[in-house]
């Protein structure tokens, strides 16, 4: 018998609600199966499980719950346990978890449900909620957003008078709305990202003493490679430079794996493998830097159709909750249109982020002579309880390697 | 093509790229890159649906030529 937990899909997340369970009790799931959609600030994840048994009772769908809140009950394969799957009518889906056909009782689920019945639960320690149970639950439905209203409750919560009175301040809003009031699947809440992002940078500048370094590197050969590699194929089937970008440092992290994992507890522990996270702007505001798993041992088109799929993914909702919590580093490339350079922020708990400005045309000693040549600056922000600019310095330059040998990459 | 259904086609491709864009406010000599906000990946796709419509294979060199309304309805009506 083991608790299937509300899992912390980033730094930055501390409540998320089931919308929707993919599985019934009884349903015999294993480690990676995914089992229910989560609304987060990050939009609809598709949260896996990671254990391997037999699904026992379930959170109720539609409430909050903070990471680390029981999600579903999970009886191991092997254990004799109760015979949830035979005798027990499936629990339906939106109904209140059924009486326990356990016999431990389920203690941590309900204590960790918020909801306008808990308002000690929200006193313990819920910074994100200024906005009260019912003004939200209003505010939805009228179609309004509650988190940007003023409030005039205790410690400027936001009440159900202030959602009525913003209401009847704006006649064009006051229409009750048809739609749901959840936004489209895998659509998020622009103002709760920001709110998210704005935490988890704070304790990234709060807590890691960063560092950092730049190197600026001609891509000449990288670009001419690339030029060549799309000459001829149709366009599904065509690179972007972002590829040989990512590719490069997955390689140089081989290289350099003191910068790739996790600073915990103290001590750095070493990721179980280069798991990219990518940077990805949303449209409309905000980041998500889901992983590209085990980048090092893609090929440069297996990549392409990576970061394609998950930039899709992370724009219109299903990113996988593996993604969100796998990231060993993340990468930061601007792009085209993006700056020059960029100076990352260390998203905890890694200990490393590398960006890639906008590729300018500069002047280049090459041979003895000046040239105009592409070039790309790349920088690292890194975390000096893990590591020193000396180490540092040593991923910069074999990034700066293997980007001059493109057809190694 | 003509250049009508050229535009529906753009329009259509865009709707899955940037589904909040609206492509009768851009106007015909601005770099829809800019003023539709799209990066390198949303272009890339972009130019697949502009061809897979069109037939006609676009190849990168030719990727300024569609930059911009007016330069992708002529490239892709010749």
């Amino acid at each position: 018998m083991a608790d299937f937990l509300m899992p912390a899909l980033g730094a930055d997340m501390e409540t998320g609600t089931v919308v929707q369970w993919l599985v019934q009790p009884g349903a015999r799931v294993k480690p990676g199966d995914v089992v229910a959609v989560v609304e987060t600030h990050k939009g609809a994840i598709d949260v896996e499980c990671f254990l391997d048994g037999v699904i026992g009772e379930l959170a109720p769908v539609g409430t909050s719950l903070r990471v680390g809140a029981v999600l579903a009950r999970v009886v191991g394969a092997n254990e004799p346990g109760p015979s949830i799957p035979s005798v027990t009518p499936a629990v339906q889906i939106g109904a209140a978890v059924a009486p326990p056909v356990v016999t431990r009782a389920p203690a941590a689920m309900p204590a960790a449900v918020v909801s306008d019945a808990g308002p000690a639960v929200l006193a313990a320690g819920s910074r994100r909620a200024r906005v009260s149970p019912a003004a939200r639950r209003r505010a939805q439905v009228l179609g309004l957003q509650a988190d940007a209203l003023r409030g005039t409750g205790p410690d400027g919560v936001v009440t159900l008078a202030d959602v009525e009175r913003a209401a009847a301040h704006s006649p064009s809003m006051a229409v009750p709305v048809a739609a749901p009031p959840r936004a489209k699947p895998g659509g998020f809440d622009a103002a709760q990202m920001r709110q998210a992002i704005a935490a988890a940078m704070s304790r990234s500048k709060r807590e890691i003493p960063h560092y950092y370094l730049a190197e600026s590197i001609d891509i000449a050969a990288a670009q001419a490679w690339l030029d060549a590699w799309n000459r001829d194929r149709p366009p599904p089937d065509r690179l972007l430079s972002a590829v040989l970008l990512l590719k490069a440092t997955a390689l140089a992290l081989r290289e350099v794996p003191q910068l790739n994992g996790f600073y915990e507890s103290g001590q750095f522990r070493p990721g179980d493998g280069i798991h990219i996270g990518w940077a990805i702007a949303l449209r409309g505001g905000g980041l998500v830097a889901p992983a590209i798993h085990h980048a090092d041992q893609k090929t440069l088109p297996e990549l392409m159709t990576a970061l394609r799929d998950l930039v899709q993914r992370a724009r219109a909702g299903g990113l996988r909750s593996s993604e969100l919590t796998d990231p060993t580093i993340t990468v930061s490339s601007l792009g085209d249109r993006g700056a020059e350079s960029v100076w990352g922020v260390i998203y905890p708990p890694q200990v490393a982020i590398v960006g890639f400005g906008r590729v300018l045309p500069q002047p280049r000693v090459v041979d003895g002579q000046v040239l105009p040549r592409p070039v790309v600056n790349a920088s690292l922000a890194a975390d000096h309880r893990a590591s020193d600019g000396h180490l540092g310095g040593q991923l910069l330059v074999a990034i700066h390697r293997w980007l001059q040998s493109p057809e190694t990459l | 093509m003509n250049p009508a259904d050229i535009r529906q086609l753009a329009t259509d491709v865009l709707a899955g790229i940037a589904p909040e864009a609206d492509l009768s406010t851009v106007a015909e000599h601005e770099d829809l890159r800019e003023t539709l906000d799209l990066d390198s990946m949303d272009f890339l796709n972009f130019i697949i649906g502009l061809s897979q419509g069109s037939g006609v294979p676009i190849p990168e060199s030719d990727y300024p030529r569609l930059f911009t309304l007016q330069g992708l309805v002529a490239y892709l009506s010749r």
